[in-house]
């Protein structure tokens, strides 16, 4: 347990000093929303109306943005090969390195969804209402996402096709986040139902994730 | 001759030669008298002559599902016994399910246009259909990037056991949320809907599009495998002209 504890600590460290780069991904986040208005123009009713939905969108891509940074550092310095070959569990392992990266990459993009929600006009039940199910769904894309990530890391040239591998596997969450993003903020449907079940894609994430990534840290690293 | 000595790759060309001849035969026969039966069933009270649009599509949208089924059993060989063959199989699949997914989207918005009035609509079935396609272009593209075949192979593997999750909330979208997309009409529990004079057209024709991927896949096997050999003797060559 104290194995896994301390690569959590070391994984939130090293990606949150200079070198880095988790917070590279808040970064484009706010580049992305303020692309936004300049695209569909600065009317403020409609930024309000896709705004939740421009929040998940910006959100997804800058955490498929750092998503590469999951394995790839440790790839090169060789720290990967010694989790791989180490007494502790593969997949706990992958779990707990998904989870520091969630630490110093997804927490960031929640903390700083309120500020972008100002400058999109939503107000604070839609604000509130995007960052809970940012909270809820980023995990999923974490997890999911570091099925792609694992491959990429055992293939050259794998991080061309990070975003093509990972995308189709990210398009439920993004489908159910903006649909429970967009109840609370319109308060017109129930934000209950599409809420559960990106609780239970984060969830499923969760054992799916875990185990492929090691699987194919196995297969690939050999 | 058993199933297992196909395993080794110079039988399976042997065998792939023998038979395939006879499965294209097969194939055009059957898709002959499938395509005379379709002209000669009777328009639907509804939908008219689109309804012959289904023809095509259904038996794509399966085959694209069931193309998938064939990889991820493709995908278990290579993971758990390693098997050359498994790989090359998998491989030689991606683009014909690709392909068929690619024939059943279209045809769908084809016919959707004239009977719900709009080329593409966003609900859980075509959503779903649209995904299995672009992580067939996903595999295409995998299979692309990495030189090393048995790395390659088992990359996409783990990719393809993963988007197997897929195929059943294909299945089941039309059950699950309230689709645009009709339910299942021939698969079901209590039989099927489709009345008989277009049912044994269309079962003709998901037989006839069922031989037509075994005859593209086993052609398309035999092709990677001397594929393959020609790689292998090209490097097995340079090799020799640099000692």
């Amino acid at each position: 347990m104290s194995a896994l504890a301390a690569l959590i600590r070391r994984d939130v460290l090293v990606s949150l000093r200079v070198g880095g780069g988790a917070l590279i991904g808040v970064l484009f986040f706010l580049s992305v929303v303020v692309l936004m208005p300049f695209a569909v123009g600065p009317d403020l009713a409609l930024l309000k109306r896709i705004g939740p939905a421009i929040l998940w969108l910006g959100a997804m891509l800058a955490s498929l943005l750092t998503l590469d940074r999951l394995f790839a550092a440790d790839h090169d310095d060789g720290s990967l090969d010694l989790i791989v070959m180490s007494r502790t569990p593969l997949e706990l392992a992958c779990i707990a390195k998904a989870l520091a990266h969630w630490v110093a990459s997804s927490i960031p993009l929640i903390a700083a969804a309120p500020a972008l929600a100002l400058m999109l006009n939503l107000d604070a039940a839609a604000t509130i209402g995007v960052m809970l199910t940012l909270l809820a769904g980023t995990p999923a894309l974490t997890l999911m996402g570091m099925i792609g990530a694992a491959l990429a890391v055992t293939l050259r040239r794998g991080g061309l096709l990070l975003p093509v591998l990972v995308l189709p596997l990210s398009i439920p969450t993004l489908i159910f986040g903006v649909i429970a993003a967009n109840a609370a903020a319109s308060g017109q449907s129930p934000f209950g139902p599409p809420f559960s079940i990106l609780c239970a894609l984060s969830l499923f994430g969760l054992v799916v994730g875990p185990l492929a990534a090691a699987a194919s840290l196995r297969q690939g690293l050999d | 001759m058993s199933l297992i000595d196909l395993a080794n790759p110079s039988r399976f060309l042997k065998f792939a030669e023998r038979v395939l001849p006879w499965l294209a035969a097969a194939t055009a026969v059957l898709m002959l008298v499938g395509l005379q039966q379709v002209f000669a069933a009777p328009d639907d009270y509804q939908q008219g002559a689109t309804v012959k649009i289904m023809f095509i599509h259904v038996p794509s949208a399966w085959l694209s599902m069931f193309v998938w089924g064939v990889m991820s059993l493709a995908a278990l060989g290579t993971l758990v016994w390693r098997h050359p063959l498994a790989d090359v199989s998998a491989k030689a699949a991606v683009p014909i399910g690709a392909a068929f997914t690619f024939i059943a989207l279209v045809t769908g918005s084809l016919w959707g246009r004239p009977m719900w009035g709009t080329y593409w609509e966003w609900d859980a079935r075509l959503t779903s259909v649209l995904i299995l396609f672009l992580m067939y272009l996903g595999l295409m593209a995998l299979w692309r990037a990495v030189d090393d075949p048995s790395r390659a192979a088992r990359a996409a593997a783990i990719i393809t056991l993963v988007g197997a999750i897929n195929l059943p909330i294909i299945k089941f979208s039309v059950d699950w949320w309230n689709t645009l997309h009709q339910p299942a009409s021939v698969l079901r529990i209590g039989g099927p809907t489709i009345h008989p004079s277009l049912l044994v057209p269309l079962l003709i024709m998901a037989v006839a599009f069922s031989l037509l991927f075994l005859t593209l896949h086993l052609a398309a096997m035999r092709n990677e495998i001397l594929r393959r050999r020609v790689r292998t003797l090209r490097l097995l060559q340079a090799s020799a002209a640099r000692a």
